[in-house]
């Protein structure tokens, strides 16, 4: 599986990686920031203005009076307990649900329905049983083209797959296809609704450095929902936590790329993870025992 | 490479004799029992004196034009009946106004035996083609109805939605998931009511007819003569056995997709 994955093409120059690792991370990100925007064209992303939003099914309020901007090419992880609005929040950015209250804005232009240019990424992969792959991926091809539906193939490490049915394709290659299909229209919003949160935890740190890697190389704007602290430290420039409908924290993540689970990545994780549990940092704690 | 090649034949010969053991065993020892006049041939003659009639029937040409009959009844009635139930499955299953509109009378017809209906067939359109046709359609229509109806609603709703974040509406939706997705079922449906399809028009040309199988099977036994008789009901065993076949290969070809399916396994 790990040989299937193309080859890491963005990679920070060593000295700078000798910095990653010690723990004055704002500035490197920085560098590491302008320097891979320098490779590649100003950011294609959509920006997103989300203003006092409210979403509910009957009675229940799923989303309350949110608040939300993200700058365009940025990657955005929203984490919290289950049944908080995270996947409601993805929803309703993706146009499946519509908001009672509050507007939604991509791209400065207020939101209305499903829009070409944003796509998503489910949980299950969510691929046609009696396609084959090639032609699931054409479903994301604007007028199907094969050669742009083989080349986003490319992209994830599958083209020798084409030919297949999906249901020969282990779980992480499902997954894949389902990029695949998400991107091969150069997409300006990427929105991953827990897309890695049913594969084992090898496939799934090779499915990070693949989002991560292509969302390096297109700058596309990403929202990836997660119940899993680590993977949003590990991917997302930004973290905000959903708590009962509202943003509770938000955090920037100031780590270099790649990232390594080093000291700063802990600590951006269990300052996540305290407030998502809502516990008190041990030093915290005992000072309160020492009273 | 010649190797798997041979082991290959030699499985598929072996599948094929398994399935044919039984038939062939059984006609056997019949032309035995009979020839050794176990079984007198006033009350089943033995299979050789049917091939016999069946030849003679064959020399004569009455043979294949009543089955070319028979056969002609039977798809022109799967066609309508086939036609309708699945129109009216998809407009139901994609459509709640009409399947709330629809669904309860349907579910209400459906419960009625067909063949019941018989005197009053008879009595609207006689001994004549439309009576038969009419009933092959009514009866093949609910297991396509029922079973196309299911397979819709069975689709996967992600599916669904997944085809809408990528754009697909209307016709294009249709075509790429809900028919395919529907399709297992339908096939299902299919082969049920091929099944039911030959039934009703045995049934339905044994009363009333002047033509096809069922028509020579009452007519021979005007005349005693029983190989016919016997012929007739070997003729329409062959008959929904090559239909079942045919169904098989369409799920074959049009399933290839899905594992139960798959050749070679």
């Amino acid at each position: 599986m790990a040989s299937a994955l193309p080859q890491r093409k963005v990679s920070l120059p060593p000295e700078e990686k000798a910095q990653s690792s010690s723990k004055v991370p704002s500035q490197v990100s920085a560098v590491a920031s302008a320097a891979s925007q320098a490779e590649h064209p100003a950011p294609r992303g959509l920006r997103i203005d989300v203003h006092g939003a409210v979403v509910g099914f009957g009675d229940l309020a799923v989303l309350r009076r949110l608040e939300l901007s993200i700058p365009p090419g940025q990657f955005l992880a929203v984490v919290g307990r289950s049944g908080c609005g995270k996947s409601t929040l993805l929803r309703l950015l993706a146009g499946l649900e519509q908001a009672a209250e509050g507007s939604v804005a991509l791209g400065g232009a207020a939101a209305s329905g499903l829009r070409p240019d944003v796509r998503v990424m489910f949980q299950d992969a969510r691929l046609l049983p009696w396609k084959t792959v090639l032609d699931n991926v054409r479903i994301g091809v604007p007028g199907g083209d094969r050669a742009k539906a083989l080349a986003a193939l490319e992209l994830v490490g599958l083209a020798d797959r084409a030919k297949e049915w999906p249901s020969v394709l282990s779980g992480g290659q499902r997954q894949r296809v389902s990029l695949a299909r998400a991107l091969a229209a150069e997409p300006s919003l990427l929105l991953l609704d827990e897309p890695l949160g049913a594969l084992d935890a090898l496939t799934r740190i090779e499915m990070q450095s693949l989002i991560e890697r292509l969302w390096q190389e297109r700058r596309f704007t990403a929202v990836l929902v997660t119940h899993d602290v680590g993977e949003a430290v590990a991917l997302a420039d930004r973290v905000v936590l959903v708590e009962n409908g509202t943003i509770a924290q938000d955090v920037d993540v100031a780590l270099a790329r790649p990232r390594e689970k080093d000291g700063g990545f802990t600590h951006y994780e269990n300052t996540i993870l305290n407030r998502v549990l809502a516990r008190l940092p041990p030093d915290a704690s005992q000072t309160g025992f020492s009273i | 490479m010649s190797q798997t090649t041979s082991y290959k034949w030699l499985t598929r010969t072996c599948s094929i004799l398994l399935e044919w053991a039984i038939p062939v065993l059984t006609v056997a020892l019949w032309q035995w029992l009979g020839s050794m006049e176990w079984i007198s041939s006033r009350i089943l003659p033995t299979p050789a004196a049917v091939v016999q009639a069946g030849w003679s029937l064959v020399e004569n040409g009455q043979l294949f034009t009543y089955i070319g009959d028979s056969t002609q009844r039977a798809f022109i009635g799967f066609a309508i009946g086939g036609g309708i139930g699945f129109a009216l499955a998809i407009l139901n299953g994609l459509l709640p106004l009409s399947e709330k509109l629809t669904d309860s009378s349907i579910q209400m017809i459906r419960t009625i035996p067909h063949l019941s209906l018989i005197p009053l067939i008879i009595a609207w359109f006689g001994i004549g083609e439309q009576g038969k046709v009419f009933l092959v359609a009514l009866g093949v229509a609910f297991p396509i109805y029922l079973n196309t109806l299911h397979g819709i609603r069975s689709i996967d709703h992600g599916l669904i939605e997944m085809g809408r974040t990528y754009g697909l509406q209307g016709l294009a939706l249709f075509r790429s998931i809900i028919f395919p997705g529907a399709l297992p079922s339908i096939l299902v449906g299919l082969r049920f009511s091929l099944g039911i399809m030959w039934i009703t028009l045995i049934v339905s040309e044994t009363i009333s007819s002047d033509s096809g199988i069922g028509y020579m099977a009452m007519n021979a036994r005007e005349f005693f003569q029983m190989d016919v008789v016997v012929l007739s009901i070997i003729i329409y065993a062959l008959l929904g056995k090559l239909s079942d076949w045919m169904a098989k290969q369409m799920e074959r070809s049009w399933l290839q997709w899905h594992p139960h399916f798959r050749k070679g396994k």
